[in-house]
């Protein structure tokens, strides 16, 4: 049986939101969700997920505080507690079993309440081995960032051309949090922060929440629904140890993509997939991404990208939205954001970033750091 | 849709256990429940993990952090978080991970490590609460349950003598089990009633203990189980879980909907109409003696007000027709939230497969239902499994 997702919904991505709470974020993508997919969540509705950790919304179970503001009191509703993704894939899983026939998956930010993103993120270190050594969480993106280019010999150059290229995509899409005229020159030369990542290569935080509707064929059907199809599904998860997982390449998007494409019957990636939605928090994310991804052969992707092939009118469009380093971070929001931009750019619905044609895309995620955990999806309009 | 059936089970002692990582306790459940299916990690697709607030671990993502205990490496992995639900929960997520069709042979590591919250676990319930209506009450748990009990005896006029019978009960079953914390032989009514008030009308004896501990089970497709020709194997055959409002203080506390509505979701797919007839025992979530009643009737398995008379009548005792906590319980064995798996979903398998041992139910017995219970009193996940 097929499942696929007949409504989107997404709230602006912004620095902050003091006119907003979270439930209130929460509710608005959720409206728009199943406005969009001409769904009664309390009659048509079967299953609610919310994609959320409790250390970024600053509450014991935040299971608690989830159903009354997406329609979900007295219906089932669960909390994964991983990425937005994930949380795709457990309405894929639900679906397939044939226990139910429409799922809504939430994920939001409320970065904008963190009073320390430092704070929380050391706490994922192992607490033994990790936590005395008392460095920034980030410096282990900026150590990871500098095996992946001396591994793969990719300049640090192609590092600034991913980041003007997300920025200045995020100038098109209204809904993204940091879109700006940046050039490579400017981003080579932002502040060293965690080096090689310079200031302009690491996303700053934003509000916003995702909500998708997902249905089985038959359930899409009877909506009159015109589905994006999701062909493929994957995740893995490389060591959580630091010590002992690679830290040149980003393994485990390698070992979600194969279960993904196997799914989705994808053989060459480079030439099947016509727009992709890859993780870029740190701009060396990106590259190392598409590289797991089959997009570009290993140590590649920095020279197609400096060649302008992610480009909105390269061979194979990456991050048309702006990405996370365009659009903000929206932590465990990040891979639903990924693969709404998606469903918007299969519908032909994007507006001003649209990707002319696009009948297959990927959406993939991290876990962020200190992770060494992600996600693809494999999504795709028509037969 | 596939069948799934449970075909291995493994805990480690509920414990305070300063002395263990959250990996060597995941590692620990893991290696007993793999081996008491009689297969290796090679045989596992994917690995489902449950556990409840990251504080109480004290660690950020900490179904990250422990990955690699339960077998994680490299492999398809996912946590699932529903508060106290999480214990009957993580296995509901596990079932679709096989159900589906993803995966043929799936591991639900579920782990809990209370101790390291100094003095004691409530610290971490401080945060649980809505921070403008809740917390500037400083609420915690005790408090809310007292009203909750509180309620369910005024409404059906229930004595308090009688809901200490059920923590008895559990804690003398209890007394079979290698993993308990508080078992009990010789415990009597006065006792619970003689123990230190918490909140009127809860007692110490009351209430389950905080523990540290890890539970596994393994899930695998009917194809599997055949081709390997498992013997030991019970099947799950319904699903259910549902949550209630946030807003706890708009509901009737006398009477668990969301464990009703959950109930009914997975007897429609187990074909039960008829509970207390068809299923032979029960393991509902009992962190306080009056929740096994509250659940009972949550569980349809008696009549609203009725489950203390069943309690007092004989019936919920491990010979009796309605065996209930036949594994001593959160109340006996002990409370590491999530990973009370190995009390509720691991007895049933143990049960169902004639593998437990001093805790064995005399009679026959092939229809069994767990449940676990969290959030702001609000969760009800519920699982039926049948020989």
């Amino acid at each position: 049986m097929r499942v696929g997702i007949i409504g989107v919904g997404m709230t602006a991505f912004r620095p902050s939101t003091p006119e907003y709470s979270w439930k209130e974020l929460m509710f608005e993508a959720a409206s728009r969700a199943y406005a969009d997919a001409g769904v009664n969540p309390r009659t048509d509705v079967q299953s609610f997920i919310t994609c959320a950790e409790d250390y970024y919304e600053g509450f014991g179970i935040f299971d608690e505080f989830v159903p009354d503001q997406l329609g979900a009191a007295l219906r089932p509703t669960c909390t994964v507690s991983g990425d937005g993704l994930q949380g795709l894939a457990t309405a894929y899983m639900q679906v397939q079993s044939g226990i139910l026939d429409v799922a809504a998956v939430e994920a939001h930010s409320k970065a904008s309440d963190i009073v320390s993103l430092e704070g929380i993120l050391e706490q994922g270190l192992d607490p033994i081995w990790n936590r005395p050594l008392g460095a920034h969480p980030y410096a282990f993106a900026g150590l990871e960032a500098q095996a992946y280019l001396r591994i793969s010999k990719t300049p640090a150059k192609a590092l600034a051309a991913v980041v003007s290229k997300n920025r200045r995509n995020a100038l098109l899409n209204p809904l993204a949090a940091y879109g700006a005229s940046v050039d490579e020159a400017q981003a080579a030369a932002s502040p060293e922060r965690f080096t090689p990542l310079r200031a302009l290569d690491i996303s700053d935080p934003a509000d916003g929440a995702v909500v998708l509707v997902v249905a089985s064929e038959r359930a899409a059907k009877k909506a009159h629904a015109n589905p994006v199809w999701i062909r493929g599904i994957g995740w893995g998860s490389d060591s959580p140890t630091l010590e002992t997982r690679q830290f040149g390449d980003a393994w485990y998007a390698e070992l979600a993509a194969q279960m993904a494409y196997k799914m989705a019957k994808i053989r060459r990636p480079a030439t099947e997939v016509d727009v992709a939605e890859v993780d870029d928090r740190f701009s060396h994310k990106e590259l190392q991404h598409l590289e797991a991804l089959g997009f570009a052969t290993a140590g590649e992707a920095g020279k197609h990208a400096l060649r302008g092939d992610y480009g909105l009118e390269g061979k194979l469009p990456v991050n048309p939205s702006g990405g996370s380093l365009g659009c903000g971070n929206v932590f465990e929001a990040t891979g639903l954001h990924r693969a709404a931009e998606v469903v918007l750019q299969l519908r032909g619905e994007a507006g001003r970033h649209q990707v002319d044609g696009a009948k297959v895309g990927v959406a993939q995620s991290w876990r962020f750091v200190p992770s060494a955990s992600g996600a693809v999806a494999v999504l795709g309009v028509g037969k | 849709m596939r069948k799934v059936g449970v075909i291995g089970a493994g805990m480690t002692l509920f414990r305070r256990r300063l002395q263990d990582t959250p990996k060597e306790l995941c590692y620990e459940s893991t290696k007993m429940a793999l081996d008491s299916a009689g297969i290796t990690l090679a045989d596992v697709n994917m690995v489902v993990s449950g556990s409840a607030p990251d504080a109480f671990d004290g660690v950020h993502m900490k179904g990250e952090y422990y990955a690699d205990g339960c077998g994680a490496y490299g492999r398809p992995y996912m946590r699932v978080f529903t508060g106290g639900g999480t214990g009957v929960f993580s296995t509901i997520a596990g079932w679709w991970h096989v159900a589906s069709g993803l995966a043929d042979v799936a591991v639900v590591v579920n782990e809990e490590k209370m101790s390291p919250c100094q003095p004691h676990a409530q610290s971490v319930f401080g945060h649980i609460w809505d921070p403008i209506l809740d917390r500037p009450l400083k609420p915690n748990l005790v408090w809310i349950f007292a009203m909750e009990m509180n309620r369910y005896m005024t409404v059906h006029n229930v004595k308090k003598e009688d809901i200490a019978l059920v923590a008895v009960k559990n804690k003398r079953n209890a007394v079979g089990h290698p993993c308990a914390q508080l078992a009990d032989p010789n415990i009597t009514v006065e006792d619970v009633m003689n123990s230190e008030v918490m909140a009127w009308p809860v007692n110490r004896l009351d209430i389950s203990p905080p523990s540290d501990g890890a539970s596994t089970v393994v899930l695998a497709s009917e194809d599997f189980i055949r081709k390997r020709k498992v013997k030991d194997k019970a099947w799950i055959s319904g699903v259910g879980w549902c949550i209630d409002s946030t807003m706890w203080t708009d509901r009737d506390l006398y009477f668990p909907e969301y464990v009703a509505r959950a109930a009914k979701m997975a007897y429609k797919q187990a074909r039960i109409d008829n509970p207390p007839k068809q299923i032979d025992f029960a393991e509902p979530y009992d962190p306080f003696d009056y929740k096994e009643l509250h659940h009972m009737e949550g569980l349809l398995l008696a009549k609203k007000g009725e489950a203390p008379k069943l309690t007092k009548e004989g019936v919920t005792q491990r010979d009796g027709d309605l065996p209930t906590c036949p594994s001593g319980g959160l109340l006996g064995v002990g409370n590491p939230i999530a990973a009370t798996m190995g009390i509720k979903i691991g007895e049933l398998f143990w049960q169902l497969t004639g593998q437990a041992g001093k805790r064995q139910i005399p009679h026959e017995v092939h229809t069994g239902v767990a449940q676990a219970w969290g959030d702001l009193m609000q969760y009800g996940s519920v699982v039926v499994m049948r020989a």
